[in-house]
């Protein structure tokens, strides 16, 4: 049989899955061993225990200056931050990708502006960001928010707009009017390639957060990586970065089954 | 139940002309529909079939000349009193089959929210029931329009467009893309609805037979006159303008019974 009608099944296809991370993990463990063996003290590849010892103290044990926990302090004002920007960025990337859509005149004022704003690179901002709005919290989110809403905003309104004209008719012929085709028409339909237009920005979320916390943070999983760096604690980076990978899938995860939970017919006939 | 034939018509084209440029796709269209006829319009590609229902729909306005309904001028923006089915993309695939129906009784009701509440939306449900089982999907109130067969969904496109009870009903190639067996099934439909409703139904179609076996009229689009160096040069017209005389109610009883019901 030819590979592309072989579609393996869905236990076959996590054990496919799994089968490069697990190499991954080993080739990781034997250069790691291997380099213990020369050096007992290497920083650079440090062995599942030491990861184990330097992450049990961040989890559970107090931090001495602030007496937090460090890791889920951590966790927590990232989480924070990055879910601010995101509940902005998405409200703003509803309401403005729908008027963009729906409202030719509209669209042709300010569609050039956000194509525009979506071109500068979100980080030459940053700058300008600490300047206007400080060190504080504001600015970070800030910095999510601009990297990721005109993007997010040009999806959604190119969307609407290719809403199949006959639709929009049809709406009329029902009596529509703008504001009922927007809410009733567009709005519903959007929705599905809201969460898709989330999903896809979550990644630049994440890169546009750990660079406003590498850059000025007291706090945040992208402050203390960059923070240890400078001892080269390596069995500190390696779970941290780790960590958010998880948390980036977990929230891809869910958005995915909320799509397909609240807009079955979006996914397909079958539902 | 038939219309009352002494009305004078209820739509007319004066002198109608759609140009692009100096692509001229429509010349000068003159054509006045009687109210109950069903008209409809063949001719080849290119022939400004579906031009000539946008004019009518509103989607679009003439370059030159009038088109009036009900003798006001119309102005070239979509309205209520005229329903339109497409060939394709004619439901919303948001909404189930009940919540197609009765989302026009909403837009005319509840001006801000489109959405009817209480003893307003049990009414306009029931209203929506009573449509769809008059097209045959009394079975399907809740199906999404991706759980249906194309037929449902061109059936849900007519009971979505009637709920409005318009004044002209436009079909631009509505059973185009569906089986032969599905599509004689859709001609008794639309024809027992015809009648039913009295409506005045407007036709763009590729296929003769349906046009001729359906129209009380039909209509041929074709340039009159062509230049070989500058095709554009010429927009069509009616060439063509068949009356057929229909002894309907004698002749097929058989097509005002309930269609067959496909399944999706």
């Amino acid at each position: 049989m030819r590979l592309v009608n072989r579609h393996p099944r869905r236990r076959t296809g996590l054990l496919l899955g799994a089968i490069p991370i697990v190499l991954l993990v080993l080739v990781y463990l034997i250069v790691a061993a291997q380099r213990h063996a020369i050096l007992p003290t290497d920083k650079i590849f440090p062995l599942p225990a030491a990861m184990i010892k330097a992450m049990g103290a961040m989890m559970f044990e107090a931090d001495p200056l602030s007496g937090q926990r460090v890791f889920w302090a951590d966790t927590l004002a990232s989480l924070q931050r990055l879910g601010l920007g995101l509940i902005i960025s998405t409200a703003a990337a509803l309401l403005v990708g729908l008027v963009l859509g729906v409202l030719p005149p509209v669209r042709a004022t300010f569609g050039p502006l956000v194509t525009g704003i979506a071109v500068i690179p979100p980080i030459a901002l940053l700058p300008v960001l600490f300047i206007a709005l400080g060190l504080g919290e504001t600015a970070k989110v800030a910095l999510i928010v601009i990297g990721i809403t005109p993007v997010m905003v040009r999806d959604i309104a190119s969307y609407v707009a290719e809403l199949p004209r006959e639709q929009i008719v049809k709406a009329l012929t029902l009596g529509a009017s703008s504001w009922q085709v927007m809410i009733r028409v567009a709005l519903p339909q959007a929705m599905p390639r809201l969460i898709h237009a989330v999903r896809l920005a979550l990644g630049p979320a994440w890169v546009f957060l750990i660079s406003a916390e590498a850059i000025a943070s007291d706090i945040g999983l992208g402050y203390r990586i960059f923070l240890v760096r400078r001892y080269l604690s390596m069995d500190v980076v390696i779970p941290y970065v780790a960590w958010i990978a998880l948390l980036a899938i977990v929230m891809d995860v869910a958005l995915a089954k909320l799509s397909r939970r609240a807009f079955p017919w979006a996914h397909g006939a079958s539902h | 139940m038939s219309a009352p034939e002494t009305s004078g018509p209820i739509l007319c084209l004066k002198d109608v002309w759609v140009e692009y440029g100096d692509k001229i796709v429509l010349e000068k269209v003159d054509l006045a529909i009687e109210e109950g006829s069903f008209v409809s319009i063949i001719g080849p590609s290119g022939a400004g079939k579906s031009s000539l229902l946008r004019l009518i729909l509103g989607q679009e306005a003439p370059s030159r000349g009038t088109i009036s309904l009900d003798g006001a001028p119309l102005t070239p923006e979509c309205g209520p009193d005229r329903g339109v089915v497409f060939q394709r993309y004619s439901v919303f695939p948001h909404l189930t089959a009940l919540a197609n129906v009765v989302f026009g009784l909403e837009c005319e009701k509840a001006p801000l929210l489109a959405r009817l509440f209480g003893s307003a939306k049990a009414e306009a449900t029931a209203r929506a029931t009573e449509m769809l089982e008059a097209v045959g999907l009394g079975d399907s109130l809740h199906l999404y329009p991706a759980q249906m067969s194309g037929g449902m969904q061109q059936r849900l496109a007519i009971a979505q467009a009637l709920i409005k009870r318009p004044r002209v009903l436009l079909l631009d190639e509505p059973f185009g893309a569906l089986d032969p067996g599905i599509r004689a099934d859709m001609h008794a439909l639309i024809k027992r609805l015809w009648r039913d409703y009295s409506l005045t139904i407007v036709m763009v179609t590729h296929d003769l037979r349906e046009a001729f076996s359906l129209g009380t009229r039909v209509l041929a689009l074709d340039k009159r006159r062509h230049d070989p160096h500058a095709p554009h040069r010429f927009g069509a017209t009616a060439v063509y303008d068949l009356a057929l005389r229909k002894d309907d109610e004698a002749a097929e009883p058989e097509a005002a019974q309930a269609p067959v019901e496909e399944s999706a």
